[in-house]
């Protein structure tokens, strides 16, 4: 038993000492195969690896160009960028979160919004990113915090340009605004210049001078770690920053037309006819574009864009209205120069007029009819009849031709976006748009601005400040310099114009004497000033077709479906220095509503302060 | 026996006589002078891998200090008290798994302390003893090689913990937990026959376990296998250690001079991932080197089984030294993008307490085997 004891004693150590070379044997090999791997790794592959260690150490940040200033005519800050204090938490060096957030709005308010966004941001950042629980802080809040901030580490005040609109609404409709960039204009822009840069040009100036006011960025060559800590700064090339914009608007004017429309709905655009430059571009109402800047809650911006006044709707660029009566003295001057009427020729008006053959009446404002007349009282009374002629001997396609001359029909290119063109029909239009013939009793409703033909206000002003020009028609501008922060001189803009050519260049003036003739004695009378001539002509547009039989009596028509009242102006008419473009939505007639606030307008300009002659006559079309 | 009790007595006068002090306190050098060189070249790397910060040193240093007197004290227990103990020491770990399940404190996501107000205690670290103790125990009461039913059993007795610690769950402990028994068994001299069969009842279950997995766990292996479809997620562990070590080259960048590990770009960098440190600081020959310390240290193992008196120590000096290389093996194995990425430390590199007691908890075991000896 001992021996065979001792035998297995002997075969179990000879057993374990074989098996702890076989173990040895395994470890070796185990240990072979991760030296050959590394052998792999850092020789085969080393320069790979050098090559990629390299790339991960340095990282290019991009720095963000501060955005251009925009100022007015005389230097007034439209747009601004105004540094403001948000109160940011660093999560990772605060030791308990919410109990922090309580603490904190005992010193400064922190409502359930500030809450909700701060819930939403955390998510998107990392943990050493700060996170913006209170913006806008007051000066009074920053300072509390200042007094009590060290019983809050990880929370500090952070001070960032945030663009702000002095002028607010008032300069809505012009500047537009800023806003965060969004999936549809990331797609445009080039990514590399707005890697740093948070907000775009949303709408108006700040959007179709988004090139300028933006600026190049720049970039910071950093050492970073793998969570993206800057460690140290390598490198530096500093951002160019956006151009300030000057602009032609004055914002008295501005300011004086917009309380000239008052509770109206509609628009108003004042253009130096000297320049092109836009002096006053208003669309009322409006709204607040600093709310915007920061993203609009839901619930101000539903009431915005669910407000039957469409605040948000720039009327001045995108409203396209009939022209009414104001397109007669482009069609007029038409007649003139294609030679189909003169000063002389007379026209009867009985109150209607229908083409040979055709029963249907197409009806002047005035029922019982002008009698006889010629272009200078057609004009000054407005009367339909003899533009319904004269259109009608003219055709749609002159028609057409020369009216688009003064641009209508067609952008003007101003350099507010979102334009649109209005409409100026023709044969051409009409079929491919509307696969059907043109008609000649279309023509006739062409000829007082009705029909399909369609006008913005800053179309109209445009047209009346070429006309005042006696044919230089020059593109509307609101921006007339930029600058290089800094820099001695700006930039001008170039001048976009071109020449109406008249065969008779004294056809001119017998269309401005005889809009001047429409205030001193015309539709707009009530509205002459003793400090100088204005020439101007009254329009009224149909909102609401008035059946054959009916005849068209305001009180008995829904507000809104009322006419729009519009007037275009210029002053002085010898030497003229504004023209202006107003429209009244379901304002009644131009020479009752529109017509004022065209004359407080221009008062406000040129420094006239005869009284306007209210109530009055018959304020015909 | 046919030798005297004199002779005997003068035997053992000249063993332990001769290597002096360190011996009497049954110190085996060789091992010591191998884990005090791994533990210094640790220290080194982990003032780099820890952003020169002397205060991770120094806890690292305590923590090394508590663990060398545990590994010390723990020699001095003869290798048959360590052998009547294992048992019970099993069923304590186990019946503190359970615990754990029930009421343990949840650290880092996962079950896997039991908190007793002043000190937290991880009863799967108890296990990596328990479990090779306990199966060389098992082993022990009958010749080797141990025949089925010993070796059913002592799969059985391995299997329980690593079940009861997967469920925290903790892939790397159950990996350890498991090599541990059946090195214990591979040293005992189970037949290649067996193992080759294991390993097919191992591959057939396979599946099994990947359902039984956690996502984590599932969307490691995927990421190990394919590291570039998630360079953000579980594969930047990878992409960014393999990066660091690549980098490295053979001569590497130097000591603190690693960019990799300094700019943050390497995750864990000092303590799952240190190696990546090494390798990117001190290059292939650094690597060579520490390579070779622990191979020493491993050689030193495997000889202090083969020469032990009895099967008991044996198996668990075997089984002891061969979890210490699995340890090693996981470990660069993930880090090189040889093996998934599982939360196993390098041994006694890493920063972290629990492991490094316990392995030199183990080294104490080995050395009460080696220098616990009687002339038979």
């Amino acid at each position: 038993m001992l021996e065979s004891s001792l035998e297995d004693r002997r075969h179990e150590q000879r057993l374990v000492r074989t098996r702890a070379i076989a173990a040895a044997a395994l470890v070796l090999l185990g240990v072979a195969l991760i030296l050959a791997r590394l052998l792999h790794l850092q020789s085969d592959r080393h320069e790979h690896y050098s090559v990629l260690s390299k790339d991960n150490r340095v990282k290019i940040l991009p720095v963000p160009p501060n955005r251009g200033l925009i100022f007015d005519a005389s230097g007034v800050l439209l747009a601004e960028n105004h540094p403001s204090f948000a109160l940011q938490i660093t999560i990772e060096k605060v030791a308990n979160l919410g109990q922090t957030i309580d603490e904190l709005a005992k010193l400064v308010p922190i409502d359930d919004k500030d809450r909700a966004r701060f819930e939403r941001l955390k998510r998107q950042r990392t943990r050493f990113q700060a996170v913006p629980i209170r913006l806008n802080l007051t000066p009074a809040e920053v300072a509390r915090f200042a007094v009590d901030g060290h019983r809050f580490p990880g929370v500090d005040v952070h001070a960032e340009l945030t663009r702000t609109y002095p002028k607010g609404g008032l300069t809505a409709h012009v500047l537009g605004y800023v806003g965060r960039i969004n999936e549809k204009e990331l797609a445009s822009i080039d990514k590399g210049n707005y890697a740093g840069t948070n907000f775009i040009g949303k709408g108006g100036v700040e959007l179709a001078h988004e090139d300028v006011l933006h600026g190049r960025v720049g970039f910071q060559q950093v050492e970073v770690n793998a969570r993206g800590r800057i460690l140290r700064t390598l490198e530096n090339t500093p951002p160019e920053p956006g151009q300030d914009l000057y602009l032609y608007l004055d914002i008295a004017l501005q300011q004086a037309a917009t309380e000239a429309l008052g509770e109206h709905r509609g628009s108003v655009v004042a253009i130096d006819p000297r320049t092109g430059g836009v002096l006053a571009l208003v669309s009322a109402p409006s709204f607040d574009p600093n709310l915007f800047v920061e993203g609009i809650g839901q619930a101000d911006y539903s009431a915005l864009l669910h407000s039957p006044d469409k605040p948000l709707y720039n009327r001045a660029v995108r409203g396209q209205y009939p022209p009414g009566s104001t397109i007669k003295p482009f069609v007029g001057l038409g007649g003139l120069a294609l030679g189909v009427t003169n000063t002389r020729k007379t026209t009867h008006c009985p109150g209607h007029f229908s083409l040979p053959g055709q029963g249907h009446r197409f009806r002047c404002w005035r029922r019982g009819g002008h009698g006889s007349v010629n272009l200078e009282l057609a004009v000054v009374q407005s009367c339909d009849v003899y533009f319904y002629s004269l259109a009608n001997q003219m055709g749609i396609d002159r028609l057409h031709g020369f009216l688009s001359e003064f641009g209508f029909g067609a952008r003007t290119g101003i350099d507010v976006s979102g334009e649109l063109p209005g409409l100026l029909p023709s044969r051409e239009w009409k079929e491919r748009v509307r696969k059907q013939p043109w008609y000649p009793g279309e023509t006739l409703i062409v000829g007082i601005g009705q029909g399909y033909v369609l006008a913005t206000p800053v179309q109209l002003a445009a047209a009346t400040a070429a006309m005042a020009n006696k044919g230089h028609y020059i593109q509307p501008r609101l921006a007339y310099a930029r600058r290089v922060p800094g820099a001695a001189a700006g930039t001008a803009f170039p001048t976009v114009e071109r020449r109406i050519q008249l065969a008779n260049p004294s056809d001119w003036d017998v269309m401005i004497r005889d809009m001047a003739l429409v205030v001193e004695k015309g539709t707009a009378r009530r509205i002459q000033s003793s400090s100088y001539r204005i020439a101007g002509k009254t329009g009224t547009s149909q909102v609401f077709t008035v059946g054959q039989k009916e005849s068209y009596v305001a009180s008995q028509v829904p507000e809104r479906l009322r006419d729009h009242a519009l007037f275009v102006a210029f002053a002085p008419v010898e030497d003229p220095r504004i023209a202006v473009a107003v429209l009244v939505e379901n304002g009644g007639h131009g020479g009752s509503t529109a017509a004022p606030i065209a004359r407080q307008v221009i008062d406000a300009y040129l420094g006239g302060s005869s009284p306007i002659v209210q109530g009055g006559a018959d304020d015909g079309d | 026996m046919g030798i005297s009790p004199f002779s005997s007595r003068l035997d053992w006068d000249v063993r332990t006589a001769a290597p002096g002090l360190l011996k009497r306190m049954h110190v085996d050098v060789p091992l010591l002078m191998g884990l005090l060189a791994l533990c210094g070249f640790g220290l080194m790397v982990l003032y780099s891998a820890g952003d020169q910060d002397i205060q991770v040193v120094e806890r690292q240093l305590i923590r090394l200090g508590i663990a060398f007197g545990l590994m010390l004290a723990i020699a001095q227990i003869p290798p048959a008290s360590l052998r009547r103990w294992s048992f019970g020491l099993y069923a304590f770990g186990v019946l503190m798994l359970v615990a754990v399940l029930i009421v343990g404190d949840i650290g880092k996501g996962a079950q896997r302390w039991l908190d007793f107000g002043v000190v937290r205690f991880q009863p799967s670290e108890l296990l990596k003893l328990a479990v090779p103790m306990t199966v060389a125990w098992l082993l022990s009461m009958r010749p080797l090689p141990p025949r089925l039913l010993s070796i059913l059993l002592a799969i059985m007795l391995t299997l329980i913990p690593v079940v009861l610690i997967a469920k925290q769950p903790d892939l790397g402990t159950s990996l350890l937990v498991v090599s541990a028994g059946v090195t214990v068994l591979f040293i005992a001299g189970l037949s290649w026959r067996m193992i080759v069969g294991l390993i097919v009842v191992a591959a057939a279950l396979a599946p099994l376990v990947w359902f039984g997995m956690h996502d984590y766990q599932r969307a490691r292996v995927m990421t190990f296998l394919d590291p570039e479809t998630d360079p953000l997620g579980t594969g930047y562990h990878i992409i960014q250690s393999q990066i660091a070590i690549g980098s490295g080259g053979l001569s590497g960048k130097g000591w603190l001079n690693g960019t990799q590990s300094h700019l943050e770009f390497l995750p864990e960098r000092h303590t799952d991932f240190i190696f990546a440190v090494i390798g990117e600081e001190f290059g292939f020959t650094g690597i060579l080197a520490l390579i070779g310390l622990y191979l020493f240290i491993i050689g030193r193992g495997l000889l202090i089984a083969a020469r032990a008196q009895e099967n008991y120590g044996r198996m668990l000096a075997g089984g002891l030294t061969l979890v210490f290389f699995v340890y090693l093996f996981v470990n660069t194995g993930m880090v090189i993008g040889l093996l998934p990425v599982v939360g196993v430390p390098l041994p006694l590199i890493s920063y972290g307490g629990t492991s490094m007691v316990t392995l030199l908890a183990g080294f104490g075991m080995l050395m009460s085997i080696e220098t616990h000896r009687s002339r038979k």
